[in-house]
């Protein structure tokens, strides 16, 4: 239910959800922005949830091939004035 | 996750700062993507195990004479040099270096001389036996 919800409202509001972590990647480019993700999931517990914002385009497909090979769910993602938002579970 | 990770099997064949980057970019990700990554330094790749072989690479030919302009750019761009993606690789702990056994004859590099990120030496048979099962075999 919660995923049909999601889906009908990808822009939904995430104000309910408990950030753990915030990672500002803006002005990074490949492969920073990723191995950086990578390194602090690391330190992370599963269950967890972090943002992370980016400005390097290729962050758009990069960041949901990453979560997706590594098993991390994106709760939510976002294009605003060039920078790109993402919220991740951390598994 | 799946069961069995990914795997990536690159042959590293040239020591040019335009091949070696595609090569520790594309390292640094697959290793940071759970990815199982195999890099084979052979011929001219083997240069940039070397002890100041990475910090040396120049463009390849005559664009040589460009390499401060280009290394000027990447830093300007805020992309990392070699040496710390190299660094970056093996904090995935996902990427395995091998040096390949006869080019080190052949160009008369002996052990002492590698950087100490070097896991193995090894020859083709080992490489083949690793690149055989993997998602991603790539030669640059």
């Amino acid at each position: 239910m919660v995923k049909y919800l999601r889906a009908l409202f990808p822009f939904g509001n995430m104000s309910d959800v408990k950030i753990d972590l915030e990672l500002d990647y803006r002005g990074m480019f490949c492969p920073m922005p990723i191995v950086k993700l990578k390194k602090a999931t690391k330190e992370m517990q599963a269950g967890q949830v972090l943002r992370l914002v980016a400005t390097d385009p290729g962050s758009k497909r990069d960041v949901p091939a990453w979560a997706d090979k590594t098993g991390n769910e994106i709760l939510y993602s976002n294009k605003e004035n060039k920078e790109y938002t993402f919220i991740i579970k951390v598994s | 996750m799946a069961e069995k990770p990914t795997k990536m099997a690159i042959i590293v064949h040239s020591g040019t700062l335009d091949k070696l980057y595609p090569v520790f970019m594309l390292a640094s990700t697959g290793g940071s993507m759970d990815m199982d990554v195999h890099l084979f330094f052979t011929f001219w790749g083997l240069n940039a195990l070397k002890k100041g072989g990475l910090e040396s690479a120049k463009l390849p030919g005559i664009m040589s004479l460009g390499t401060g302009m280009m290394k000027g750019k990447i830093k300007k761009v805020g992309v990392p040099s070699l040496p710390e993606l190299l660094e970056m690789t093996r904090m995935t702990e996902n990427v395995t270096i091998y040096a390949c056994s006869t080019t080190m004859e052949l160009m008369d590099v002996p052990k002492e001389q590698l950087i100490p990120e070097v896991d193995e030496i090894v020859g083709a048979a080992s490489f083949l036996s690793i690149a055989m099962d993997a998602d991603v075999q790539l030669f640059i």
